[in-house]
């Protein structure tokens, strides 16, 4: 039994199979990697995993409960964040405000009507914003706006605010898709130094072999909507079925 | 003060200070003189910039915060005047308890019509509202007036008869609005030398509604609620993965907005106990929508600002004819006079929508941050174009990558 | 029977005139991806294209007929319009008497016209703002339109009749073998529907048939899929402006006769047009033309006695009413593409 256990789904699109009999099983305080060849199913596997998409059959558990029918925002208050391929952040707002949104979402739930507190008051949450923004190196940019910080300060921003939450399962699509070479380290690193720092597990679904292999203890590759093998990293680079299917393919 | 930091608390003083001497302010020009038509300093008048100050701090805190466009408050409004009028046919000239009913009803009808349009967002939420507001209107106009049911006496309007019972209504009080035997309409015209300066009840109970409207706006712009609805407004699939639900963030907000609104249409009816249903028509609401755009959207005082302005600038342009032109360029040569006249006329008297449309359009055209963006950069340029220092305060941030609520 | 078949009739004038403005509102929006609140403006400077051309064919001279004398003695002033003394008496009173029909040779330059200068001006700026600020830009023009037309033509309604022929009624009821009287139609509301149909079909076909339809077509499917191809995807939206221009100004050319041109006509339409797309489905140009005429004849039932009796002035909130629960039933609409304004 893992955190979180997805056990014979299935999803279809029309006539098409996204995925067929997915079973996977991502252990506590670890970091599994979910990787396979583009159409392979990766970001319909973690659409079921956060709500946005309800398997035809099967079940998605956390924790030992089913997230299945819940609302993206139910299955966050559950203790899953989610980081997006493109970082999805508050671009209008400053970066200290981002950090304490989730703040305040983890400690009033989805929804309070405090709307006659002020904001400066809350010095537990602002507290708590500047120490997340501290560990992520951002404690200079507090008072800039989002949307006007590079990619990769977007992306640590991001992780930032997901980190805020104490997530118990983090989930990471792509998170270095589109990223220059240089800000692709940092955020290796930086997700490196989380592991090794927090107690936390990890779901990373990921393009990039060399992202992969300097992070995951687990990995399971997807192909055709289906789990081909799953096995620890140096097993896989061995694997003469994932040689064919993926790494074949791009080499 | 009052849970506000220095800055908030100076703009609230700043308005308090504006409304209460609003009748000295908006009557610089001696009567009689020829400036005398600029003077805006009647009862009438400042009333109605109060009332649609309200009604724009409202509506700023729907479209301002979260960016939902709404294009149907006008219909709270006439709620909210409606509401106000039965009071006054049924029970009691006294304001207290019409007013206190038009919020309430009007925060009920919001409650639905939020409920049902919220379920969308963007144009079809701006479209739904319009449609839910031109329902209304119809409503009013005509379906609940018919002899077996008539809830608004459609084309004339909703207004107290000599026959209606005013149950609570004795002989001691005042035969129109009033608050506790102070009429509405009572003023207090005070002459110094050549000038004349009005101060009437009604505006006053006004005023001091708008000073307390406008501190829960405050209010609600620093809390974490106003905060989350920035972020409904900047990134609504980030709110939900954050484990946020919009939706009641949303309704809430749309709510509150629509309770301002009826609080401004059960003042309307408290100051002339009268309510018409084209109070209710989507151009009244297109007109709170510009006043929101005009003085500056998300801002705490740009609201009120276009609300003075717009209802300011058509009082007086509805004045101005063509013997006035004449006189004002009457020291041009007479062919350039009457050219000048000729190409100014179009935009006067009853030309003054022309001039709101166009103002409406180059406000959203070269100044999206409205007025009160006007008047930063006006001080940028004063201050010899510094850049101004980073705070925290949002909305001196004008918006950079614009993100479409939808 | 035939009262149904009288009341969709009814409902064929106003549906076609929702279906025609539905029409160019939709294809503005699922080219150029504006919203455009200005559509119905458009709408009414064509009834007011109408109003400019019989004026103009009405200009006259005056001239002192010394055969005829006023009940003072005097001889009388008569006015004659310069068209009938330049084609003679009998062509040019024909010629006033068709102004309508003639006005659509000059409204067709005139709306395209506008349509170009509207989107080359001003909306061209606006494709990358928010739908809100090109909700409020376009309310704006549409204010200033309105008012501009109201200070040329005045406030008040200008009738602007149909040509002798076409006026009157026809007993369409006999000509489908029910009983006489049953089924009385008024000429022009038939006129206007064939119209419609005609303008209708002419914008699907040149959609559907032509190279430059099919481009446009694709771009609305996928916009940047086409700009890549290396086709000047804007320049073809822009005709696609006057194009939809055109049609909600043919609309109002012809509508006139149902109902004399005032200035405030185009937001009146506006509104229930915007209903109409929404409830066809943003972006769909069949939906939008099928829901115009489904409204129009839902409204044309709501306004029978036995609809207003049960229910009074359903007439008036039926189609707002119809729209809310097809929005939150289907909120794509009728026949609304996916991906196109969602969530």
């Amino acid at each position: 039994m893992g955190i979180l256990d997805v056990k014979n789904v299935n999803k279809n699109f029309g006539g098409l199979k996204a995925l067929s009999n997915v079973n996977l099983s991502v252990r506590e305080n670890t970091v599994h990697a979910i990787i396979g060849p583009n159409g392979a199913g990766k970001s319909t596997l973690l659409n079921c995993l956060v709500g946005k998409l309800i398997p035809d059959t099967g079940s998605v558990m956390f924790d030992g409960k089913s997230v299945l029918g819940r609302s993206p925002y139910e299955i966050n208050q559950m203790g899953i964040s989610r980081v997006f391929q493109t970082p999805e952040i508050f671009g209008d707002l400053t970066v200290m405000e981002n950090m304490m949104i989730p703040i305040f979402a983890r400690r009033d739930g989805a929804f309070r009507m405090h709307a006659y507190e002020s904001v400066a008051n809350e010095s537990g949450i602002i507290e708590r914003a500047e120490q997340v923004l501290e560990d992520m190196n951002m404690a200079d940019k507090r008072h800039m706006h989002a949307a006007a910080m590079s990619r990769g300060d977007k992306r640590r921003l991001e992780i930032g605010m997901c980190l805020s939450q104490e997530p118990r399962l983090l989930l990471l699509d792509e998170p270095t898709a589109g990223m220059a070479r240089a800000d692709t380290n940092n955020t290796i690193d930086l997700l490196k130094q989380i592991k090794e720092e927090r107690d936390i597990t990890i779901a990373i679904i990921e393009h990039d072999m060399h992202v992969v292999f300097s992070l995951a203890d687990r990995i399971t590759v997807l192909a055709q909507g289906t789990p081909l093998v799953e096995d620890d990293p140096q097993n896989i680079k061995g694997n003469p079925k994932v040689r064919e299917a993926y790494l074949g393919e791009s080499a | 003060m009052l849970g506000l930091n220095k800055k908030d608390a100076t703009l609230l003083i700043v308005v308090a200070a504006l409304t209460l001497c609003a009748p000295f302010i908006l009557n610089p020009f001696p009567t009689g003189s020829a400036m005398a038509q600029f003077n805006a300093g009647y009862p009438d008048l400042m009333q109605r910039f109060i009332i649609f100050g309200i009604f724009a701090i409202g509506f700023n805190i729907l479209f301002g915060l979260t960016g939902y466009l709404s294009f149907g408050h006008a219909a709270f409004l006439g709620v909210g005047s409606y509401s106000a009028v039965w009071i006054f046919k049924l029970f009691t000239y006294n304001v207290i308890p019409a007013i206190t009913l038009s919020v309430v009803v009007a925060a009920i009808f919001s409650l639905f019509i939020g409920f049902v349009s919220l379920r969308r967002s963007g144009i079809y939420f701006s479209i739904l509202t319009l449609a839910f507001a031109q329902m209304s209107f119809a409503l009013a106009y005509s379906v609940l007036s018919n002899p077996k049911f008539n809830l608004t006496n459609g084309e004339t309007g909703l207004q107290v008869y000599a026959d209606d019972p005013q149950w609570f209504h004795r002989d001691s009080l005042p035969d129109l609005p009033h608050l506790f035997g102070l009429s509405m309409r009572s003023t207090y015209s005070l002459e110094l030398g050549a000038w004349r300066f009005d101060f009437n009840a009604g505006y006053y109970l006004c005023a001091v509604i708008l000073m307390i409207v406008f501190y829960l706006a405050i209010r609600i712009f620093r809390s974490p609620f106003g905060m989350m609805l920035r972020a409904v407004k900047s990134n609504q699939q980030r709110m939900n993965y954050t484990g946020l639900n919009t939706r009641p963030y949303t309704l809430a907000a749309f709510v509150i907005s629509g309770m301002y609104a009826g609080l401004a249409g059960g003042l309307m009816a408290a100051m002339d106990p009268l309510a018409g249903a084209e109070r209710m028509q989507w151009t009244a609401s297109g007109e709170v929508v510009l006043m929101t755009i005009l003085g500056g959207t998300g801002t705490l005082i740009g609201p009120v600002l276009g609300a003075g302005f717009i209802k300011y600038f058509e009082n007086i342009f509805s004045k101005i004819n063509d013997t006035v032109l004449h006189n004002w360029f009457a020291f041009l040569p007479d062919g350039i006079e009457d050219f000048v006249v000729f190409i100014v006329h179009p935009f006067i008297g009853k030309g003054w929508h022309l001039t709101l449309g166009l103002l409406f359009m180059l406000v959203v055209i070269f100044l999206p941050g409205g007025l009160v963006e006007g008047g930063q950069r006006i001080g940028r340029l004063l201050k010899g174009k510094k850049k101004a220092p980073d705070s925290e305060d949002p909305e001196h941030h004008p918006k950079e990558t614009p993100h479409v609520a939808e | 029977m035939d009262a149904l078949l009288l009341q969709i009739l009814n409902g064929l004038d106003k549906g076609s005139a929702y279906a025609l403005i539905a029409l160019g509102l939709t294809l503005i929006f699922g080219t150029l991806g504006v919203v455009n609140f200005a559509h119905g403006a458009l709408f009414m400077i064509g009834a007011f294209c109408a109003v400019t051309v019989q004026r103009f064919l009405n200009l006259s001279f005056e001239t002192i007929d010394e055969t005829q004398k006023d009940f003072l003695g005097n001889p009388l002033k008569v006015k004659t319009p310069y068209v009938e003394s330049w084609f003679g008496p009998d062509l040019g009173a024909g010629i006033i008497d068709w102004s309508v029909p003639l006005a659509i040779l000059f409204a067709i330059p005139i709306m395209v016209l506008v349509g170009f200068v509207m989107e080359r001006g001003l909306i061209k700026h606006f494709y990358k703002r928010e739908h809100a600020d090109q909700i409020l830009v376009t309310f704006g023009l549409a204010i200033v339109l309105q008012e501009v037309v109201k200070y040329f033509f005045g406030a008040n309604p200008i009738q602007t009749p149909e040509p002798n022929m076409l006026r009157g009624s026809v007993d369409l009821g006999m000509m489908v073998g029910f009983q006489a009287n049953a089924i009385i139609y008024p000429i022009w509301r038939l006129v206007y529907f064939f119209f419609a149909i005609g303008i209708i079909g002419g914008v699907f076909a040149f959609l559907q048939f032509t190279t430059f339809g099919m481009v446009v077509r694709a771009g609305m499917a996928d916009r940047e899929t086409v700009g890549l191809l290396g086709i000047n995807i804007d320049r073809r939206f822009t005709i696609m402006f006057g194009v939809a221009s055109a049609v909600a100004g043919l609309a109002g050319v012809m509508y006139g006769p149902l109902n004399p041109p005032n200035y405030h006509m185009g937001m009146d339409f506006l509104v229930l047009s915007f209903v109409v797309v929404v409830v066809g489905g943003m972006g769909s140009l069949p939906g939008a033309v099928l829901a115009g005429f489904l409204l129009g004849i839902l409204e044309s039932f709501a306004s029978t006695t036995w609809a207003t009796t049960t229910i009074p002035g359903i007439n008036q909130i039926i189609i707002y009413l119809v729209a809310i629960i097809i929005l939150l039933t289907r909120p794509r609409g009728l026949m609304g593409r996916k991906g196109v304004m969602e969530d």
